[in-house]
């Protein structure tokens, strides 16, 4: 009993009608209309910088899957390419590349002769900037593949050079030729003289997807392919190391580990290590794998171990969360009707946390796909992959790269070309990480409880 | 006189610093019902949990004392909780079937005690277990559609189903009706009493009424102690402890 209940009746409310809108609520209706705004807002910024981001990697490298090429008839002469004339494969092989410029400097003369162009060199090695270095190489290839064809003349579509190519994309222009020793004014003149006799064409770049990367001076031949396929080797270990031990770990701990000091700091140490930031995993890669246990250097191997180090606690974190997030009454109901711990978890809880589990694995290795840093320190950046490797093992064991290392290997590179390459490979890199959170998505629903 | 089933001596449980059962000493009769009592929080659950040692599962729990399944000490070293649960089965609070069919709920517990040798043997099982359950009629078409379809009385049915699948001796069910409406309510209650006649039912309630009407022996808690136990004609006509006569009269709880 309180004072004012004893002091009589209480004061009556005072009478208001609902139809006015009083202080109090305007107030409250005003935070909550602020709120949303900045809630508006917020994602709108977040819309525009998305849209931004976007746009400008599309705009920037869409021009990596075009290339531009330069039609010659070129004459497969036998008293340069077979002096013999026995169409002995190893006396054709014996011609170098060199050998093959000649051919490419009178095609190409000729082609200019035929556009009615005036050729101003005298030099071919100074005509031939126009076309890709890279050229005489593919011509010889081919010549090796089809020996019969020496004497006639043969139709090439031959890469142009990177300043051609960026000319046609509208990169390099006459002014910017100014300071340039790799081509003239002169030169574009001369495409632009080939372009209207339907010489020069640009078309669809396939070996930007297949190919591996090229040297310094030939950005038009290097391509992402090879440095893919290291990623999809380090991608495998991953997925074979750390799906399978982060699984384990997470049912252990979260399931059968008593609860004492020891797991306890097991689990405080897991939370940081998925914080430690990736280069340090690097370095610890780089002491333990390959300078204490001799693995090879710059391997897709050993680079899926490090990964798998870094993929780890996301793993299990996210492994623990979803087997966390099974509710106690069917644990409870699997031991009451008598199944023992491990029937419990491995019929019933596992099979519900299962899409917790693997979309947690998938963000996982999308985060390890995307991974340059602890790379850099087991060389497999800067490592120039010429071909593809040879086989499983050697796919594992060879020096490779790996997509975002290639990435960061053009970005780094001086040739303007390089850089449009670069941002081609971030939307193939994206395309990738893309698919495998819709990977992720589609799983999730597929093993999502059906009923 | 009945044979007794479970006898419990001197039982103590404690969560961490909690005493949560004080010195609980009964007998439980074989084919009868026994209803556990009491206000909330007054340990009749946690006693429950202690017959098949459920509360195992809980880290910060100890129990000591002695209970006894047909002689033999239930927490003996060499007893595997897990072999003990097939014997003495439980149906929980709320109705918990696995998100599989109905078909494989019943059969996972003979699955894993081995108690079919083929799958007709399976079949046979599951359709005495499901008509035991009183559920039969109302499942039989859609043996392999999800258990949890069903609504919450069939859902609790089949989860009794469940549990008499494994022919355990002794069936504990902890407030097996609270999820449910008094329909269901009601076939679960006749499904008890005809239980009865194969195992030893020891049921937690919060519903005097439905003490009263299912069982044949009645215990009462009271915070943490057993005050007072016995025929439940005579608990509920005749209380001998002033505790019991306030609760089941409305006065405490």
């Amino acid at each position: 009993m309180t004072d004012a209940s004893l002091a009589g009746t209480p004061e009556p409310r005072a009478t208001s009608s609902i139809l006015t809108v009083d202080d109090r609520t305007r107030k409250r209706n005003a935070a909550e209309a602020r709120f949303r705004a900045y809630g508006i807002a917020a994602i709108a910024v977040g819309l525009v910088f998305l849209v931004v981001l976007v746009s400008s990697i599309l705009f920037k490298g869409a021009g990596a899957f075009q290339q531009s090429f330069i039609t010659l008839n070129v004459d497969l002469q036998e008293a340069k390419l077979d002096k013999s004339g026995t169409r002995d494969i190893e006396a054709i092989k014996k011609v170098t590349t060199f050998g093959y410029n000649p051919l490419i400097d009178d095609a190409l003369a000729r082609a200019i002769a035929d556009a009615g162009a005036e050729n101003p060199f005298t030099k071919g090695k100074d005509l031939r900037k126009m076309i890709s270095s890279g050229a005489a190489a593919d011509i010889r290839d081919h010549v090796i593949a089809h020996p019969e064809q020496i004497g006639e003349t043969v139709a090439f579509k031959l890469l142009a050079s990177s300043r051609v190519d960026g000319y046609l994309k509208g990169r390099v222009t006459r002014d910017s030729l100014a300071r340039d020793k790799n081509l003239t004014p002169a030169h574009l003149d001369l495409v632009d003289a080939l372009q209207t006799a339907g010489l020069v064409t640009k078309s669809f770049n396939l070996d930007f997807i297949t190919g591996a990367d090229a040297s310094e001076s030939r950005p038009e031949q290097a391509g992402i392919g090879v440095s893919m396929l290291g990623s999809f080797y380090m991608m495998l270990v991953v997925l074979a190391c750390a799906l399978p031990i982060g699984v384990a770990a997470s049912i252990y701990l979260e399931e059968f580990a008593p609860q004492n000091r020891f797991t306890d700091l097991i689990e405080v140490n897991i939370a940081n290590l998925a914080a430690v930031p990736s280069i340090v995993f690097g370095i610890l890669g780089l002491a333990v794998f390959i300078q204490f246990a001799h693995l090879p250097q710059s391997a897709p191997l050993v680079g899926g171990l490090v990964l798998t180090l870094m993929t780890l606690p996301t793993i299990i974190i996210s492994t623990r969360a979803s087997l966390k997030s099974v509710p106690p009454s069917i644990r409870e109901a699997a031991l009451g009707i008598g199944a023992s711990n491990m029937q419990m978890v491995f019929h019933h809880v596992l099979p519900l946390a299962m899409p917790g589990i693997l979309t947690g694995t998938i963000i996982g290795l999308a985060q390890a796909l995307g991974e340059t840093a602890p790379l850099l320190l087991i060389g497999m950046v800067g490592y120039i992959a010429s071909n593809y490797p040879d086989g499983l093992i050697e796919g594992f064991m060879a020096p490779n790269s790996a997509m975002p290392a290639q990435i960061y290997e053009w970005a780094k590179r001086a040739d303007p070309a390089y850089y449009e390459r670069a941002w081609g490979g971030i939307i193939i890199l994206l395309l990738f990480l893309m698919s495998m959170n819709i990977i992720a998505i589609i799983l999730r629903r597929r093993f999502e409880r059906r009923w | 006189m009945q044979d007794i089933k479970i006898t419990a001596k001197n039982v103590q449980v404690h969560y961490g610093d909690t005493h949560a059962i004080k010195d609980v000493s009964v007998d439980i009769q074989d084919n009868t019902v026994t209803a556990f009592i009491g206000p909330s929080g007054c340990g009749k659950s946690t006693f429950l949990r202690c017959l098949n040692r459920m509360n195992d599962t809980i880290d910060i729990c100890r129990v000591d004392g002695d209970i006894r399944l047909d002689g033999e000490d239930i927490y003996d070293k060499r007893v595997d909780p897990v072999q003990l649960r097939a014997k003495v089965g439980m149906v929980f609070q709320k109705p918990n079937p696995f998100p599989k069919s109905i078909y494989d709920n019943i059969a996972y517990g003979p699955r894993i005690h081995g108690l079919a040798r083929n799958k007709a043997d399976l079949d046979e099982i599951v359709e005495k277990s499901l008509r035991r359950g009183a559920i039969w009629d109302e499942v039989k078409d859609r043996l392999h559609a999800p258990g949890t379809g069903l609504s919450g009385g069939q859902q609790q049915r089949l989860c009794i189903a469940r549990a008499i699948a494994t022919e355990p001796e002794v069936l504990l069910m902890d407030e097996p009706c609270s999820a449910l409406d008094p329909i269901a309510t009601a076939q679960v209650e006749e499904l008890i009493d005809e239980l009865r006649q194969n195992f030893s039912v020891v049921i937690v309630t919060h519903s005097m009424q439905q003490a009263a009407r299912v069982s044949q022996k009645t215990a009462f808690f009271h915070l943490g102690n057993l005050v007072e136990y016995g025929e439940t004609d005579r608990i509920f006509t005749n209380p001998t402890d002033p505790r019991t006569e306030s609760y089941i009269t409305g006065r405490i709880g």
